[in-house]
């Protein structure tokens, strides 16, 4: 390896780097503040080594990894969405008694794990991201074991379930190294090429990748983990599970699916659209009979992954351009959900109930406002990033003439609409006691929120920039 | 720029509206009503400054505004008006002042945020108006949802959420429908043409193939027929402007109807004008149905408001009516009525608004005899109430007189059946003076008659209606060359039909039109 080899795979020595200090420091002295600033420079330097624009890439840094525009675009998002839920966790950490310090290094493999899904052109770096993100995803949906009763069962849950997913998948890509005796994508995607007729038996390999696939995105029918772990998860790490895990898995996506030209099996994009109209209504209609915000935004987000496999399949010049702006737009939108969920809970307490959020404005404007213009993105309002990515979604579907996906789009969108608005009615519904009313509380966190906002509003209205940056990135 | 201007004073009055909302609760009003009366005066002196209203060279924009916005996309921030917006704006900006009075001492609580939504729905209603890029368009159509949503529910009466819910759903979903046929007229554009783009002048020429053409139309015509609405999508109607403050019912007869109505005039007919004219007979009989049925559930009410809001639906059948008559003179109809309707129901809105700010009800069983204690309004309702039924010398008789002639062009029969309507009007707006106004006087101790607000709300508002009633020729003329560009694929068909041109319009249009040398919008 090369020294350019090392500056190009910095982003992944510096999470990787950094997680190892952590233990160590650790191991000489417990202290929250402390782990919590050494995490936040780490994210940040790999933040930014992410961002430095690299005159050497694209580049193949080994046969398992590629560092070019598009992983490095992926890292700077996963990267940025994890600084944000560990600012978001440590204020919601502080008061409550457990021992926090290890949280930080689970997050930071996380991140790790999940910038090397998206820099991944191997079976093997692929696998590899996917656990590290994995089991270090375990661990902190079960984090609260001693405070919350169903933080222990979400784990669980979470552990099984992913667990099985990771057997469908390791077995679907041991049927296509079997036929195609290749582990790279590349190499895959030549040995399809030059194939006269496929074998059953690597369609079935990609069917069973997808289904694996399918499980960590929580696509209808794998999504029965969702609302029980977003539920049982801590408000950040719920955050963590819908944007960084989501995130490097749909960048492996994304690249191995054109590398390998999967496009060419229709069967496979029939799985998908299945999934895609499955998750779509499935996730907007399961969401209406729920009472707890978190479990609505954990089924919304089976929904939103639909509307995100729409663009992918597409499979146009657009595809992954609308499907990173989408993800951009979710990002910044469900990280402000959840901070806000994280923002108002309490100790021991989280605001998860529809109760907990009534008449929120009248206490706490500036909080509900920050809520709203969320919901608003979730639903794809105007004046919001989730309506310029649902713009470019439904733009990339009507290119390729998806038009039965794009009605049921439209259709289960409507049905979303509806608990949006239930969420931002109950927290516009006058208060009972006017008197309860809590002043303003200016935090940290706050602010992050804030700006958040300020971004969710910037990209639905000025989104150039922002597509420019991903065409040149990602697409070009 | 003035057109930038003209949404901008309104969406800033709004944020600051909300902003002063936290330090005093009597300057919010004052700021909207500020931020109002300056865009109406903004607009008044652009109106005036036309050299000749209404007289400028079809295919030409009266202003126009064209920066791009996500080139990306191919969409652009094209502001423009013609005659027609001009129209529309002005009664967009006469009842935003209005509303604004009408709320003054209305609404007692969160009176920041209240007028940060009236100002945001205004703005969205004034950006629709002049909306010249598809994309800009429906962005505005969805601006103007979500305030009306916050409007209805959070200052509502007691119904209030399941009318918010729903009216939100259904134009929501209609909203949909047209964005997905908004981006399949921007892919088929620009694939034969090679050019993405959501500029309207340029997607007016767009080849489609006819069955495309037609499933693209329904679904534009979705949003503007639940917005507008027609039997059987005003479902969502009666609801909101029962439940809806009474600014909000205002706006929502005043404007936000007549943004369906636009929106069929200046994006369905121009852009697939040989749909239209298949799907014509249908559209015509949706119209009389509504005339029809809309005027039947009116009389059934019990509820005043309710009665109000039904007989909305059955004006707008005037519109669909004459909207796919494809000819100048139901145009000019057309026109009109959105004008006067929109003012003549504006004020009977007002009115049971101020009787339930009164007696606190709206059931009419509850009211009777209230002319000996309150004459003044009592006279102010018997006006708009025959303004309503269609009483020559007042609005709404000269543009349903002006629809029913241009329609008897194209259908006699479903004209005949629209006519009736008439007959059904008089009998529910008598039924309004009677029952409320006349009869025996109800035990209520405390009646004051309109006070100085009410008769500055109703003053500008009896005049319009006269004014309409006595001489359109303003408005015809305003109206003319935008109507006839949109007329211009059927320039040939009307004469076939054996009306000669001059006749147009009767002796009311000012201007003898020439229709060959007219030319499509587009081609400027």
């Amino acid at each position: 390896m090369s020294s350019e080899d090392f500056r190009s795979l910095l982003p992944l020595l510096i999470l990787a780097a950094a997680s190892i200090l952590l233990l160590v420091v650790i191991a000489v002295r417990r202290d929250h503040r402390l782990v919590y600033y050494l995490t936040v420079a780490a994210l940040a330097a790999a933040l930014a080594a992410s961002l430095i624009p690299v005159e050497y890439s694209p580049r193949t840094a080994s046969p398992l990894l590629v560092i070019d525009g598009f992983s490095l675009f992926y890292s700077a998002l996963l990267n940025a969405a994890g600084l944000i839920v560990v600012v978001l966790s440590y204020t919601y950490l502080r008061p409550l008694r457990e021992q926090m310090e290890e949280y930080y290094v689970l997050i930071l493999l996380a991140v790790l794990g999940s910038v090397i899904l998206a820099a991944s052109r191997h079976f093997a770096s692929f696998f590899l991201g996917l656990e590290l993100l994995s089991v270090s995803l375990y661990t902190l949906v079960g984090y609260m074991v001693r405070s919350r009763d169903r933080s222990m069962e979400a784990g669980l849950k979470y552990l099984i379930l992913a667990a099985a997913a990771a057997a469908f998948l390791l077995f679907g890509m041991a049927l296509v190294f079997y036929e195609a005796g290749q582990l790279g994508f590349s190499g895959i995607g030549k040995y399809l090429a030059e194939a006269e007729a496929l074998s059953l038996l690597i369609i079935t390999g990609f069917g069973l990748i997808i289904i694996g696939i399918g499980f960590k995105l929580a696509l209808a029918p794998f999504h029965m983990w969702a609302a029980d772990v977003y539920e049982g998860a801590p408000a950040p790490v719920s955050a963590l599970v819908a944007t960084v895990s989501k995130g490097g898995v749909v960048a492996v996506l994304l690249r191995f699916y054109s590398e390998v030209d999967g496009y060419q099996f229709p069967v496979l994009a029939l799985l998908f659209s299945i999934f895609a109209a499955a998750s779509m209504l499935g996730g907007n209609l399961l969401a209406l009979l729920q009472d707890n915000v978190k479990r609505i935004l954990g089924y919304s987000s089976i929904a939103h992954l639909g509307y995100l496999i729409v663009a992918f399949l597409s499979g146009g010049a657009m595809a992954a351009g609308a499907a990173t702006f989408y993800l951009v737009a979710y990002f910044i939108t469900i990280l402000v959900a959840f901070g806000v969920v994280a923002h108002l809970s309490s100790g021991e307490q989280e605001a998860e109930k529809l109760e907990d959020y009534r008449s929120l404005f009248w206490r706490r404007p500036g909080t509900a406002v920050v809520f709203t213009a969320a919901l608003l993105s979730l639903a794809g309002i105007p004046l919001t990033a989730g309506f310029i990515g649902k713009f470019y979604i439904a733009a990339a579907g009507a290119q390729e003439g998806l038009w039965v996906l794009l009605f049921i789009l439209a259709a289960s969108s409507v049905i979303g609409l509806y608990y949006y608005l239930r969420i931002i009615m109950a927290m516009f519904a006058s208060a009972k006691d006017p008197a309860q009313r809590i002043a303003p509380l200016f935090s940290g966190v706050g602010l992050l929120l804030v700006i958040l906002t300020v971004a969710l509003v910037w990209l639905g209205v000025f989104p150039q920039a922002m597509l420019d940056m991903i065409n040149e990135w990602v697409a070009g | 720029m003035i057109l930038v201007w003209l949404i901008t004073i309104l969406m800033g009055g709004g944020l600051l509206a909300w902003g002063a909302g936290f330090i005093n609760r009597s300057w919010p009003r004052w700021i909207a009503l500020a931020a109002t009366l300056a865009s109406f005066s903004l607009f008044l002196a652009f109106a005036f400054s036309v050299p000749g209203i209404g007289l400028g060279q079809p295919g030409d924009w009266l202003a126009e505004y064209n920066a791009p916005w996500i080139p990306a996309f191919g969409v652009q921030f094209h502001l423009a008006m013609d005659g027609l917006s001009l129209l529309l704006l002005g009664l967009t900006f006469i009842t935003g002042v209005l509303a604004v009075l009408v709320s003054w001492t209305q609404i007692r609580e969160r009176v920041g945020f209240y007028y940060f939504n009236l100002m945001w729905i205004l703005a969205g209603i004034a950006g629709v108006f002049l909306a010249l890029d598809l994309f800009l368009f429906y962005f505005f159509w969805e601006v103007m949802l979500v305030p009306m949503y916050f409007l209805i529910g959070i200052w509502g009466y007691e119904n209030r959420i399941y009318a918010a819910y729903k009216f939100f759903l259904f134009t929501q979903a209609s909203g949909l429908l047209m964005f997905l046929a908004i981006l399949a007229l921007y892919f088929i554009h620009g694939k034969t043409t090679g050019n993405f783009t959501f500029d309207y002048p340029e997607l007016l020429g767009a080849e489609l193939p006819t069955r495309t053409a037609f499933w693209l139309m329904l679904g534009f015509l979705a949003a503007f027929v639940v917005k507008l609405p027609a039997v059987p999508f005003h479902n969502w109607l009666p609801d909101a402007h029962t439940e809806a403050p009474t600014a909000g019912s205002v706006i929502l007869a005043g404007l936000l109807l007549k943004t369906g109505a636009y929106g069929i005039l200046r994006f369905v007919i121009p852009l697939f004008p040989e749909a239209a004219r298949d799907f014509a007979p249908t559209a015509m009989a949706l119209g009389v149905l509504s005339i029809l049925y809309g005027a039947k559930l009116a009389f059934a009410q019990t509820d005043l408001k309710r009665l109000v809001a039904y007989t909305s639906v059955s004006h707008m059948g005037f519109v669909l009516l004459g909207a796919f008559a494809f000819n100048i003179i139901a145009y000019q109809g057309v026109v009109i009525q959105l004008l006067a309707h929109g003012i003549s129901t504006g004020a009977l809105f007002i009115i049971v608004g101020c009787i339930q700010e009164r007696i606190h009800t709206r059931d009419i069983g509850q009211m009777g005899g209230f002319w000996q204690k309150m004459p003044g309004m009592g006279a102010t309702a018997l006006l708009f109430a025959l303004a309503s039924l269609g009483l020559p010398g007042l609005g709404n008789f000269v543009a349903e007189f002006l629809t029913l002639l241009g329609a008897w062009q194209a259908s006699i029969l479903w004209t005949a059946l629209a006519a009736l309507g008439l007959i059904f009007s008089a009998v529910y707006s008598l039924r309004i003076v009677q029952r409320v106004f006349h009869g025996a006087p109800m035990a209520k101790p405390n009646l004051p008659d309109l006070n100085v607000r009410e008769w500055l709300i109703m003053a500008p508002m009896i005049l319009l209606i006269f004014w309409l009633g006595l001489y359109p020729g303003p408005v015809l003329n305003s109206a003319d060359a935008p109507l006839r560009n949109i007329l211009a694929p059927f320039a040939k068909e009307e004469s076939s039909i054996g009306i000669a041109p001059e006749e147009d319009g009767l002796s009311l249009s000012l201007q003898k039109p020439e229709t060959e040398k007219r030319k499509v919008i587009n081609s400027k």
